[in-house]
């Protein structure tokens, strides 16, 4: 049996608008979405904002009720047993909010290890595995306020984990995070992974989903768009392969005329600095290279690369078609 | 058993560390006995000028208790849309831990706080004033204030519950903090409303608690009103508890319970 079944899962949204004349109006946030995790996996939902992760989480850890369709963690039903499913799975959101600033971090673990019912004779040996798993031993007694975001995030893992869930949703974990912090965050939520821990992740970052997640599922616009693991998904532009331009200005009107080049799949710009990328997919077996710099006539161009696709790559074709 | 203790031991908990978050913090520390002792104020010289030590010490106590409940009603629901603000609301109520539970303590830590108050209104009125409050039964008046004080926590309660489906809720406690000054009879005899008025106020446990409190100083029974105020408290005790699993629901339904 997986660990967690979700069901043609749906959520709107209504909001309404107007002082005196009440506009109503629905949105879809969540449009149908099936999946299954299965113990011991990783499992990532990508997606851009606004896409649906966050309100997909949000039914699975109770949060929210599903307008339609169904899920179930350990065969508890999100709607029907909410307490049963809240008792077996940790709930873990990125940024800054969720902990109490004016307590220590041990006063934090101590609230919450109350709340999930961790039985009182063995909550201060599992909190004190729990700060070393996290790096965060000899600061429990700091308050909150006075930490990094790094370290709330940290012991954000922790609190967590208090009540060793079954499975543990991680939203954006490494949300704001310095690349110091957010390499501590990946080894943590690695160990995890070698210890055995059922992870749903959402990220925005492809190099963490590729290192970190067995399979992943892409969200876009409320309804998943791809199903499978890193080297599944980089097969469907593997196929074919990458071609990186710099331009430095103008690009974003040629794109129209490279798209229109035969053997072109997609092309998207990245801006960075002081150049903008054009990242173009291209069939397999094609060469057209020349036909994409024809089509950029006139634009002052730096460095043209012909690469492998990565998961990211994968991700902007799947997000952006 | 086991769900008991624990129950008792999530209240505890939760308890002593919202006190601790409360206490913490100087500004608001300050903030809770100042804002008390200003309007204790403004009702003490208003009734020094009838000239009557009875009608004083009827203002001192009453102004005492007057603190008390503007602490619970603008600050309970205060404090659960700050806990949604820091992102904590959403943690509690995806804790296996029912909402009361969760809620509860935090309402009962501000009554503690709320205690703080009255005890600085009295002893201000006693040093600046010279009003001294004679207390004819301590044990009887002991126990009216704690009653009191429990009442009160359990009515911030029913209205902080409103904060976890309602993002707005919190202003419900800011429009009831003037007319429970009048409604129970902290500075105006009640006598002097209209009955149906008074029927809206017996509904309120202060307003048993404050007949309490005045009949354990003036050495009356006041046994029935401590009966009445406790028995009134507990009912918004179970009343919010069955809101509180109501009203999250809801939030679930209509998706509430974050900032946004």
């Amino acid at each position: 049996m997986s660990i967690l079944e979700a069901r043609d899962l749906r959520r709107s949204f209504t909001s309404t608008s107007g002082m005196l004349r009440r506009h109503r109006k629905e949105t879809e946030a969540v449009k149908g979405v099936t999946f299954d995790i299965e113990r011991g996996e990783v499992f990532g939902l990508l997606g851009p904002n606004g896409a649906g992760k966050t309100t997909t989480i949000k039914m699975l850890i109770t949060l929210l009720l599903p307008t339609s369709g169904s899920a179930s963690i350990l065969g508890y039903d999100v709607v029907d047993d909410a307490r049963e499913v809240r008792r077996r799975i940790g709930y873990v959101f990125g940024g800054d909010r969720g902990l109490y600033e004016r307590l220590s971090a041990l006063d934090n673990l101590r609230y919450f290890a109350e709340l999930y019912a961790v039985p009182a004779r063995e909550q201060k040996a599992r909190i004190g595995e729990l700060l070393e798993l996290v790096g965060l031993s000899g600061r429990e007694g700091e308050r909150v306020e006075g930490f990094s975001r790094g370290m709330r995030q940290r012991l954000h893992i922790a609190r967590g984990l208090l009540h060793d869930p079954d499975l543990l949703f991680l939203d954006e974990p490494s949300l704001g995070i310095d690349p110091v912090g957010a390499r501590e965050l990946r080894q943590t939520i690695a160990s995890l992974r070698t210890q055995g821990k059922t992870i749903l992740l959402t990220t925005h970052y492809m190099f963490e989903a590729d290192e970190l997640c067995d399979r992943i599922a892409v969200i876009r616009q409320g309804e998943l768009v791809a199903e499978g693991t890193p080297a599944q998904l980089k097969q469907r532009v593997t196929a074919g392969s990458v071609l990186e331009i710099d331009t430095f200005g103008g690009v974003q009107d040629r794109l129209e005329r490279v798209l229109a080049v035969p053997h072109v799949r997609s092309a998207t710009v990245d801006v960075r600095a002081q150049a903008e990328t054009l990242v173009v997919a291209l069939d397999s077996g094609s060469d057209v290279t020349a036909a994409v710099l024809a089509a950029l006539d006139g634009i002052p161009l730096g460095r043209v690369v012909a690469r492998e696709p990565t998961l990211e790559d994968a991700y902007v074709e799947l997000v952006s078609s | 058993m086991t769900g008991l203790r624990s129950a008792v031991r999530v209240l505890v908990m939760g308890w002593w560390l919202q006190l601790k978050i409360v206490a913490v913090n100087a500004f608001d520390g300050v903030l809770n006995i100042v804002y008390p002792l200003f309007f204790a104020t403004t009702a003490l010289l208003m009734y020094r000028q009838s000239g009557s030590p009875q009608a004083l010490v009827y203002a001192a106590l009453g102004a005492a208790v007057m603190g008390t409940w503007s602490a619970m009603a603008t600050s309970a629901s205060g404090a659960l849309q700050s806990q949604r603000w820091q992102g904590t609301l959403e943690l509690l109520v995806s804790s296996p831990t029912r909402m009361a539970l969760a809620i509860l303590p935090i309402t009962a830590a501000l009554a503690t706080v709320a205690l703080y108050s009255l005890v600085a209104t009295l002893v201000w009125g006693r040093v600046v004033f010279g009003i001294e409050v004679p207390i004819v039964s301590p044990l009887a008046f002991g126990a009216a204030l704690l009653v009191t004080l429990a009442s009160l926590a359990t009515f911030g309660f029913l209205l902080s519950v409103t904060v976890v489906r309602y993002r707005t809720g919190w202003a419900l406690g800011n429009l009831l903090e003037y007319p429970g000054w009048l409604l129970c009879g902290f500075l105006v005899p009640m006598d002097l409303f209209p009955t149906w008025v008074q029927w809206i106020a017996r509904a309120l446990p202060p307003t048993w608690g404050m007949d309490a409190i005045r009949a354990a100083a003036s050495g009356a029974s006041p046994w029935r009103d401590i009966a009445v105020c406790g028995a009134l408290g507990l009912g918004y005790a179970v009343l919010g508890t069955y809101l509180s699993e109501r009203l999250l629901d809801s939030a679930r339904r209509h998706g509430t319970l974050a900032l946004t």
